[in-house]
């Protein structure tokens, strides 16, 4: 009945003119048309080309727009304190008494989202903001039709930005080149122009002129998508190595607490990868308990994961590992099984399912430098972050009391006993450090892969392979392992393919500790004993 | 005297000792349950438990079955493919079990092959797999190549205009058949070989930036691109981040999976993928009785109101409604018998329409493309006008082209060849 009822009113709607149909009845008939139908209706309402319709389409695009069952009025629904209100999408007033059960859902496709951001733009051109303009003139690159050729024409004169004044220009361009109408000089000019241009629709228009009838404006046409290759390849090295140094980043995170634990300690700590999952579980807990304030959750999550993981880590030296005192095979079997009991306990607390954790605003989105550079935000503080992790734990190392007492211990341990250090109570300190340090690590991680009780896993392996290769008990050596690992792969990745670079990583790695078993930077002198 | 009493005492016990389980064999039909409820599989395979224990509650409800109670034998097989065939094992010779929903991994249905072959047992595999497959002891409940993958590819095709493709999967089994399927279907859809990225990535991959980046240049090329998505499990999340991170919208490019469900989607932020699709026979999202019943009677069972349903659930469902009614047709839970009585059953979907079962143990599905939207559920925007049948045999890959399974006679085969007209046996 209801589809039948939808029917005959589209029938009405298609017979009617299309001027003839008011924004009232055409937001009428969002309740009651099919999916399928919805376009149609998106451009007959851009036709009216109304501003104040651009809160419905903008609530449109995001999936906010409803209706009210009894009323078929349209509604936009907004978080007020975490619940769902509706509100007039014309006056923005609240609307009272209305919950989620009195209201539907205007469905949206993909369909329907490009086209309501080409309709979006198109009102956003005399936006007063430069940079909405500047976004709006973009968005339509992909297909400047005359409407929008004539529009951006007498635009142009008006405008006093000028990045949007170039953007537009290009637009201009794009148009001119294409058409087949205006004279060969004008089109070539135009490519000229467009060659300067790294926009990707611009390189979607090159690539069809190039294939054009006209010879002189192919032969531009190539020249201009030339240079305009070089430069998008520069760049596409630029960002490679970015994911490289970004892979080695998250790696030189993971492996650093490895490295004092198993490196300067000499545990062979299995576990090490369920400290870094206690403290991606930190941060889970902590956007828990502070579900509103997501964007500073982690400056409280990195302190509490460290205590976690610290914690957890001196306990596990006071009650297993300081047991097992130069009896490494025993340690190792040891601190496997606390690993599986530690991922087992995890599984039940918090089921076995991954856990959401989310990323604060200011860490998501990317960075755009030009149109085919930009880095992606998160793991640019990753990489900012893992630095500054790794200048503290050298500093602590080398300038504090700790630091040279774990150096004296790891070097010597009866002598360090004679001369009244408190090795018991090193060791704990020191394996309480490396164990927090991997729960920051944590923290970091869980912004970038699932936390779930297998996420350390992930990680051991490739923790174990940076401290071989950097040379046990060397912190500049574990940076640089990371590093040239994390570039090696990400080189290697465009070739060979995932699975196959991971492969020849590892017979590389084999290769290097068959050539020289104590890594890049082996242990000299007394400490090497 | 004392020592005869004794041992006719323990000769007594004994007996009682051996006729306990056999009594009990008689009054009740047992169903056995194989799927994973520790290991990494345990996330997607502990909800196919709790279904068919459901489903074993409910039939109880009814009278259960043949005037017997259903009694529900669970063993844990614990993700680990070798312990899959073990278990398979003692619950059809110890336990005795009549028939067995279980399994979610290819890997882990191909180790129970040849136990249940050789004991002539009886199996529903509720999963989305590869195809190549046809065993006598098996139904696949779940979507065969050609009613996932290939409806998706004609809806990109045909719905969005897409030319270039990238097939993107996990290293196993199950995608790397998948993508040679769909390759060699392109391709005879006229695809030039360069239209084509073919990407594969191991379990788990969390780094995912440099493939993205190529998706990327792959569909900046002025043709409509799409990336059709085999990747498993993990692996999806760091991938859609990936993607959003780039700036790379489902307008752009568009991903299709068919490994994220409802399930998947229950435990991430959906945000970043909103808008791409997935291709399923079937969402929690629509809008029938049968599906509203079985919603509300899942939340009613896992006492909880936030648990979602899933396109595997639903082929459970079907298996066993078909399985019930198989039994009572055949009056016995005797393999053979209900064997030959599932060719040709008939159950309601969740969706709408009907499930048939083949002869060649596939089921004829509707299918259906959802878009995620940002509450974790799809939004149907394609189905197929009628049902599809299940091909256990693709059509477009050379080795499989003239093969056809059949379990009605004459031809009684999983593997028949239709050109030399010979049967070779090997069913899987």
């Amino acid at each position: 009945m209801k589809y039948l009822i939808s029917f005959c009113l589209l029938m009405f709607a298609s017979w009617m003119p299309v001027h003839a149909a008011s924004t009232e009845t055409l937001l009428e008939q969002l309740t009651t048309t099919k999916l399928s139908k919805l376009p149609d209706i998106v451009e007959q309402l851009a036709a009216q080309e109304d501003e104040s319709l651009l809160p419905v389409f903008r609530a449109w695009l995001a999936g906010d727009l409803h209706y009210v069952k009894d009323s078929n009025a349209i509604v936009v629904e907004i978080d007020v304190q975490g619940n769902d209100a509706y509100v007039d999408p014309f006056t923005q007033v609240q609307l009272e008494g209305i919950s989620s059960k009195d209201v539907k859902k205007i469905k949206v496709n993909n369909k329907l989202r490009g086209l309501l951001r080409g309709v979006i733009a198109r009102l956003q051109l005399t936006s007063n903001n430069a940079d909405v303009r500047e976004g709006a003139v973009r968005e339509l690159l992909a297909d400047v039709d005359e409407d929008t050729f004539a529009a951006l024409e007498n635009l142009y004169p008006k405008e006093s930005n000028n990045d949007v004044k170039e953007m537009m220009q290009t637009a201009l361009s794009i148009y001119t080149a294409m058409d087949k109408s205006s004279s060969q000089t004008s089109r070539v000019a135009a490519i000229e122009f467009l060659g300067g241009s790294l926009e990707n629709d611009v390189r979607n228009a090159l690539l069809k002129l190039s294939r054009d009838s006209n010879e002189a404006v192919a032969a531009a046409a190539d020249k201009a998508l030339v240079n305009i290759n070089r430069q998008v390849e520069r760049y596409a090295l630029v960002d490679q190595l970015f994911f490289g140094l970004s892979l080695g980043s998250v790696l030189l995170l993971a492996s650093i607490g490895l490295a004092i634990t198993f490196g300067v300690m000499g545990v062979i700590n299995m576990a090490h990868g369920e400290m870094i999952m206690l403290g991606a579980y930190t941060t889970y807990v902590v956007q828990l308990v502070m579900p509103n304030y997501i964007d500073y959750s982690i400056w409280v999550a990195i302190p509490a994961a460290f205590l976690v993981s610290g914690l957890m880590g001196v306990l596990i030296e006071r009650l297993v590992i300081c047991r097992l005192h130069g009896r490494p095979l025993e340690t190792l079997l040891a601190t496997f099984g606390i690993s599986l009991i530690l991922q087992q306990l995890v599984r039940t607390i918090f089921s076995p399912l991954n856990r959401q954790v989310s990323t604060p605003s200011w860490m998501s989105g990317s960075w755009e430098i030009n149109p085919v550079l930009s880095l992606t935000l998160n793991r640019l503080y990753i990489l900012a972050f893992a630095l500054l992790v790794f200048l503290a734990l050298v500093f602590i190392l080398k300038k504090s009391s700790l630091g040279l007492n774990v150096r004296a211990v790891s070097q010597n341990r009866s002598m360090a006993k004679a001369m009244g250090v408190k090795t018991e109570w090193v060791d704990a300190m020191t394996f309480g450090l490396g164990s927090g340090i991997a729960g920051i690590a944590g923290v970091a991680l869980s912004q970038l892969t699932n936390v779930g009780p297998n996420l350390g896993q992930a990680y051991i392996i490739d923790s174990f392979m940076v401290v071989v290769f950097g040379g046990v008990g060397n912190l500049l050596g574990t940076l640089v392992a990371a590093f040239t690992l994390g570039i090696a792969n990400k080189f290697l990745e465009p070739t060979t393919g995932a699975v196959l670079a991971a492969i020849l990583v590892l017979v590389f790695i084999i290769l290097f500790i068959q050539k020289r078993p104590k890594g890049l930077f082996p242990q000299k002198g007394r400490a090497a004993e | 005297m004392k020592i005869k009493s004794l041992a006719a005492a323990i000769a007594l016990s004994g007996a009682t000792f051996i006729a306990m389980p056999s009594m009990a064999a008689d009054d009740t039909i047992k169903v056995g349950v194989l799927h994973s409820l520790s290991g990494t599989m345990a996330i997607s395979e502990t909800t196919l438990k709790d279904t068919v224990l459901m489903m074993v509650e409910e039939q109880n409800k009814k009278g259960g079955l043949l005037g017997k109670k259903l009694e529900a034998v669970v063993v844990d097989p614990a993700s680990n493919w070798p312990l899959f065939a073990e278990k398979a094992r003692e619950l059809i010779t110890e336990k005795d079990v009549d028939v067995i929903f279980g399994c979610w991994t290819s890997v882990s249905r191909k180790s129970v092959l040849p136990v249940i072959e050789e004991l002539n047992g009886l199996m529903f595999y509720p999963v989305q797999y590869e195809g190549e497959e046809s065993s006598k002891n098996v139904f696949y409940t779940g979507a065969a190549p050609n009613q996932q993958a290939i409806p998706a590819v004609n809806y990109l095709k045909d719905e969005l205009g897409v030319e270039r493709w990238v097939l993107a999967g996990t290293d196993y089994v199950y995608p790397r058949t998948t993508n040679k399927i769909l390759e060699a279907y392109l391709k005879d859809m006229g695809v030039a070989e360069e239209d084509i990225m073919i990407n594969y990535t191991p379990f788990g991959h969390s780094d995912w930036q440099s493939i993205v980046a190529d998706i990327a240049k792959f569909g900046s090329e002025g043709k409509k691109t799409a990336v059709v998505s085999t990747i498993n499990g993990d692996a999806n999340v760091p991938f859609y981040k990936e993607l959003g991170n780039q700036g790379i919208s489902s307008e752009d490019i568009p991903v299709v999976a068919f490994s994220v469900g409802e399930e998947e989607l229950s435990g991430l932020d959906t945000a970043p993928l909103v808008g791409h699709l997935a291709a399923w026979n079937y969402f929690q999202s629509v809008e029938t009785k049968e599906n509203e019943e079985f919603i509300t009677q899942w939340k009613a069972f896992t006492k909880n109101p936030d648990r979602v349903t899933n396109d595997p659930m639903e082929a459970t469902y079907i298996g066993f409604n078909m399985w019930a009614n198989a039994v009572k047709k055949a009056g016995t839970t005797d393999v053979d018998a209900v064997e030959q009585a599932m060719i040709g059953q008939e159950t309601p979907n969740l969706t709408g329409g009907v499930a048939v079962m083949n002869k060649n143990h596939h089921l004829s599905k509707p299918v259906l493309i959802g878009e995620i939207q940002d509450d974790g559920q799809f939004e149907t925007v394609w189905k197929t006008e009628g049902v599809v049948p299940g091909d256990a045999w693709s059509d477009f890959l050379p080795g499989s082209k003239d093969l056809i399974a059949d379990w009605t006679d004459p031809v009684k085969c999983g593997n028949y060849n239709t050109e030399t007209k010979t049967c070779s046996g090997q069913n899987y």
